[in-house]
């Protein structure tokens, strides 16, 4: 396995040449590809000269540190000049203008930028399923799904078709991919890493952040795209400190064990790996494990569901084809009106007097061009689960339920804030399954949204709540699948989790 | 309709008022706000909607909010929020404007009005933060409409009132008052023909005695303020006389047509929209402290209602110059920047009300493009005072000043127009205005004592307007009698 972190000192022994390293990942992409599909795009010629120039940078020890790091990067993080499509018919052909804020960090790093990585459409799913782009497979076996939303990431990790990713995780889109392709995922706290380019599902949840096949390859990673950016109001000013640096820190974890995160739905395989891992860690001196509650973890999907969703279907708002994006066919549209309109003024010709009135009433409620249009580009440019989760959002916030819906599961977000708030003043970080089973078959899931939705049982609280967490692989389930067990830990407590991720990575190794 | 009819009645009417701020930059984004660029060349990504754009707060626009809230008696929130108002239309990039809803940051205020025969305090309900859209234009092409960006994100604030105002008068002397205020805050330009400044009035009428509101109607389209007044007085009657015929006035928002000085429907209550209110997500609540609380008030200017008492107390202007010299905070600068000059609060009133407002009335400026600087003006009007000059060269003066930039003195002495008052230049003028006009003399000295003005005038022409009419009158009454 060659991850970041040891390919750089290969690097800079000279034992490997980084023109050579990229020319290996696109031979691997040609290969494997095509069977995983965790890329959408790659620009070979791009890679291959940034190569150069940063291999000429490391001969001269001015490279950036995080030389060595090919990475892909999920499209929905904004790339200029690329097409940033969120795996959506809706922005197939759309460029981005400008850059992100972690896109230029790493570059200034000298990171290599190889290619754009399949998704579900708008980060929206637990499977990469929901996309044009057709589903990922995970690379252990591919008929089963990769996890999402970011399966790309973690199927390209895992699939070595890089050595980082980045991704997102508004409800667990990160850790639960990472654990389903065996790969390390980290959701850093809300407002550690700027937001600007990422093209948004639902603002006060989502989070971009690393997968790559270390924890030390995401402390890294992580450390040059968290801080500050005066792009994102809701960025935080707190110093970052060099996470890698702190991975081997001596000192006692204290280990919150929910009762919650392992009741009833939990795979008995994953169970089994999860708790073999709690026993390790209690024998282990450096860990100190102590039972706690999250009393209200059992309203995290329904409020997750409401929370997001409610913002998405303002955030989505703006694809309207009017300034870019999926434009439906005005002709069709003035069409289908004029069709509309002559079939009621024949009827309208037949009715009696009292039934003219309502066909009239019918005639004023026909669409103008705009709203048809409106229509017409929204409905050809989303995919259904989209569009389940924009009439969700729609209907929460509508008068008349806004109170019962939306403004309720604010009240629980809060509960769940300050469930973690006890919790944290007890223990450092709290262990959890990542995932309630390992990944399941490609297609079984996906007319069953509800069953969907329960994959993100144990990491949407972390986003509920602000959080970080991290998911580290764990085990083998007895069907030959990865899984992943997580650590969540307070706002800005990054360190933390990283530091109990690494040592359950060397414990495991 | 008869008078009768509406005496029964009373109107209820409350205004919502949009100012645009002057802010450099846009709302939430780093572009400049200055009107009439080429259209869609003042935008971000963020301005188009583009994926992945965040609003920023300008910090100008708490700042320049703060300042009317204060400048209006507002209590100002210690913690308020933005909100996403949603809907779709092509001039609205995001979806949604960022606006504030149930927490604006400044509340429960209040503005002063003064009408003819009594004054009165206008609540204001309260003041919030939201952008503006951007400009859909509709006549430019033949089958589609136009959307030009530049406007989108700019900076507004909406002032809501109570529905303390009874007549249009009064609604009208309320939005004078406003435009006043946001001028003297420099904070917006108070232009309502070009909509920097906006109004929609909701209407209603009932019994009078009555406690109940009557259904009410929202008229909009209103772009001047003399269309605000007519257009209310159009509804209050309509409203009465629909009543008073058996009808009921029903809910809906109507359109003011200043053409034919009517109102129509634009939607009825059905089709009110449904704008799915929440917390916008992007930006964190604007905490207001103590410190910016202060840091604004010191930047608050003297407010008009304040100056005028001022003017009237310690400057002795009488009342209606008073009112007039601060009628807009910038003529009010010019003329005390005058007296920094010449300490003489009457003389300089008296130019400035006269000469200088017929220039800027002429030449439709603002007094800040007014050519002739306080200190040029000052000098000007010392010249008079020191009776180096009389009344009429003072005006040949300025109109030459407003021309070039030479000072008074120098004009006055290269169009030979400083007073003489050496009687040695005089008398012989006189003497000889005496002898070749013995007709008036005999008159004179008859008792027909007016004919004092065809001396002096006789005098003063053949002086090239250089004596002192003062002086000439002297001696002229002196000889004669």
């Amino acid at each position: 396995m060659s991850d970041f972190s040891s390919t750089q000192e290969q690097l800079k022994k000279g034992a490997l040449t980084l023109p050579d390293l990229v020319e290996n990942y696109l031979d691997r992409i040609e290969q494997k590809n095509p069977q995983i599909n965790a890329y959408v795009s790659v620009d070979g010629d791009a890679a291959r000269k940034e190569a150069e120039v940063i291999q000429k940078k490391i001969r001269n020890g001015s490279a950036g540190r995080l030389a060595g790091a090919v990475v892909g990067v999920k499209d929905v993080i904004c790339e200029k000049g690329k097409v940033t499509s969120c795996a959506s018919n809706i922005l197939r052909n759309f460029e981005s203008v400008y850059d992100a804020t972690v896109i230029e960090k790493l570059r200034s790093e000298d990171a290599i930028l190889l290619g754009r990585l399949n998704m579900d459409e708008f980060a929206m799913g637990s499977s990469s399923e929901n996309t044009i782009y057709g589903p990922v497979r995970n690379p252990h076996d591919d008929s089963k799904v990769s996890g999402g939303s970011s399966g790309g990431s973690a199927a390209a990790v895992a699939g070595e078709l890089c050595n980082i990713a980045l991704g997102s995780d508004t409800g667990g889109s990160i850790r639960q991919p990472a654990s389903y392709c065996g790969v390390v995922g980290v959701k850093p706290t809300y407002g550690r890493v700027s937001r600007h380019g990422l093209v948004a599902y639902a603002s006060s949840f989502d989070c971009i952040g690393p997968l790559a096949h270390s924890v030390r390859d995401c402390a890294e990673l992580l450390s040059t795209i968290a801080g500050f950016d005066p792009n994102d109001n809701t960025s935080s000013g707190l110093d970052v400190p060099d996470y890698a640096s702190g991975l081997e820190s001596s000192g006692t974890l204290r280990v919150g064990v929910p009762e919650e995160y392992f009741g009833e739905g939990l795979d008995d395989g994953v169970r089994k790996i999860v708790e073999d891992v709690i026993a390790q860690l209690e024998k282990d001196e450096k860990f100190n494990l102590v039972p706690i509650r999250i009393p209200h973890m059992k309203y995290s999907i329904a409020t997750y569901y409401i929370l997001a969703t409610a913002e998405a279907s303002s955030n989505l708002a703006r694809y309207d084809g009017v300034r870019y994006g999926h434009r439906g066919d005005i002709d069709e549209v003035r069409k289908e009106l004029r069709q509309e309109k002559e079939a009621i003024e024949d009827k309208i010709e037949l009715a009696d007097a009292a039934g003219k009135n309502d066909l009239i009433e019918e005639m004023a409620k026909v669409d103008s061009p705009l709203i048809r249009l409106y229509k017409k580009s929204r409905t050809e440019g989303f995919g259904r689960e989209v569009k389940r989760r924009i009439l969700l959002g729609t209907y929460v916030l509508s008068a008349g339920y806004y109170d019962a819906y939306y403004a309720k599961a604010q009240k629980v977000r809060r509960l769940i804030k300050q469930d973690f708030d006890t919790a944290f003043s007890k223990v450092d970080v709290i262990v959890s399954p990542t995932a309630p089973t390992p990944a399941f078959d490609i297609g079984s899931n996906i007319d069953d949204p509800i069953q969907m939705y329960l994959n993100d049982i144990y990491t949407t609280s972390a986003n509920l709540a602000g959080n970080c967490g991290i998911s580290v692989p764990a085990g083998t389930h007895p069907d030959g699948l990865p899984v992943g067990i997580q650590f969540m830990g307070d706002k800005y407590q990054e360190s933390k989790i990283l530091q109990a991720g690494y040592l359950v990575e060397q414990m495991l190794r | 309709m008869s008078t009768i009819a509406h005496e029964k009645y009373e109107a209820v009417i409350g205004l919502e008022v949009h100012a645009q701020l002057l802010t450099e930059s846009k709302a939430f984004a780093p572009v400049s706000t200055e009107f009439g660029g080429a259209p869609n060349t003042q935008v971000t990504p963020l301005c188009l909607g583009h994926p992945g754009t965040l609003p920023v707060l300008n910090e100008n626009l708490v700042r320049y909010t703060i300042r009317m809230g204060l400048a209006t008696d507002c209590k100002i929130a210690e913690k308020s929020i933005f909100a996403r108002k949603n809907y779709f239309y092509p001039d609205l990039p995001k979806g949604y404007q960022i606006s504030q809803y149930e927490t604006p940051i400044c509340y429960d205020g209040s503005i002063h009005i003064e009408m003819e025969d009594y004054d009165k305090t206008i609540g204001l309900t309260r003041i919030h933060m939201e952008e503006d859209a951007g400009k859909s234009i509709h006549d430019q092409d033949p089958t589609d409409t136009l959307v030009d960006l530049n406007r989108a994100g700019v900076p507004l604030i909406e002032i809501v009132s109570e529905p303390d105002i009874r007549t249009p008068q009064e609604a009208y002397a309320y939005l004078i008052k406003i435009k006043q205020i946001v001028q003297y805050l420099e904070i917006c330009d108070g232009n309502m023909e070009e909509g920097s400044l906006r109004c929609d009035a909701n209407v209603s009428v009932r019994l009078r005695g009555q406690e109940k509101f009557g259904t009410r109607t929202e008229l909009k389209n209103m772009n001047s303020f003399r269309n605000v007044e007519r257009a209310i007085q159009f509804e209050i009657e309509r409203q009465i006389e629909l009543i008073e015929s058996g009808g009921e006035v029903v809910q809906q928002t109507l359109l003011w047509d200043p053409n034919k000085l009517e109102t129509r429907q634009m939607r009825t209550k059905e089709e009110a929209h449904d704008y799915r209110y929440f917390p916008e997500p992007d930006i964190p609540p604007v905490i207001v402290g103590e410190e910016m609380l202060d840091e604004v008030r010191s930047e608050l200017p003297e407010m008009p209602d304040v100056r005028l008492e001022r003017f009237i107390n310690e400057l002795k202007l009488n009342e209606e110059d008073a009112r007039t010299l601060t009628e807009n905070r910038q003529l009010a600068d010019y003329y005390e920047g005058v007296l920094q000059h010449l300490d003489d609060p009457k003389a300089v009133a008296n130019l400035v009300m006269t000469e200088v407002l017929r220039v800027l009335n002429e030449e439709s400026i603002d007094i800040r493009q007014f050519p002739i600087g306080t200190e040029r003006l000052a000098e000007l009007i010392a010249l008079k005072k020191d009776d180096k000059i009389n009344s009429s060269a003072m005006q040949q003066i300025f109109n030459h000043m407003l021309k070039n930039g030479d000072s008074a003195m120098d004009l006055a002495e290269e169009m030979n127009l400083l007073q003489v008052s050496d009687t040695g230049f005089i008398e012989p003028i006189i003497d000889d205005v005496i002898e070749q006009n013995p007709d008036e003399v005999k008159r004179f000295q008859d008792g027909k004592k007016q004919l004092i003005g065809f001396f002096i005038g006789q005098v003063m022409q053949r002086s090239k307007g250089k004596a002192n009419p003062q002086q000439v009158r002297e001696i002229i009454t002196k000889k004669l009698n």
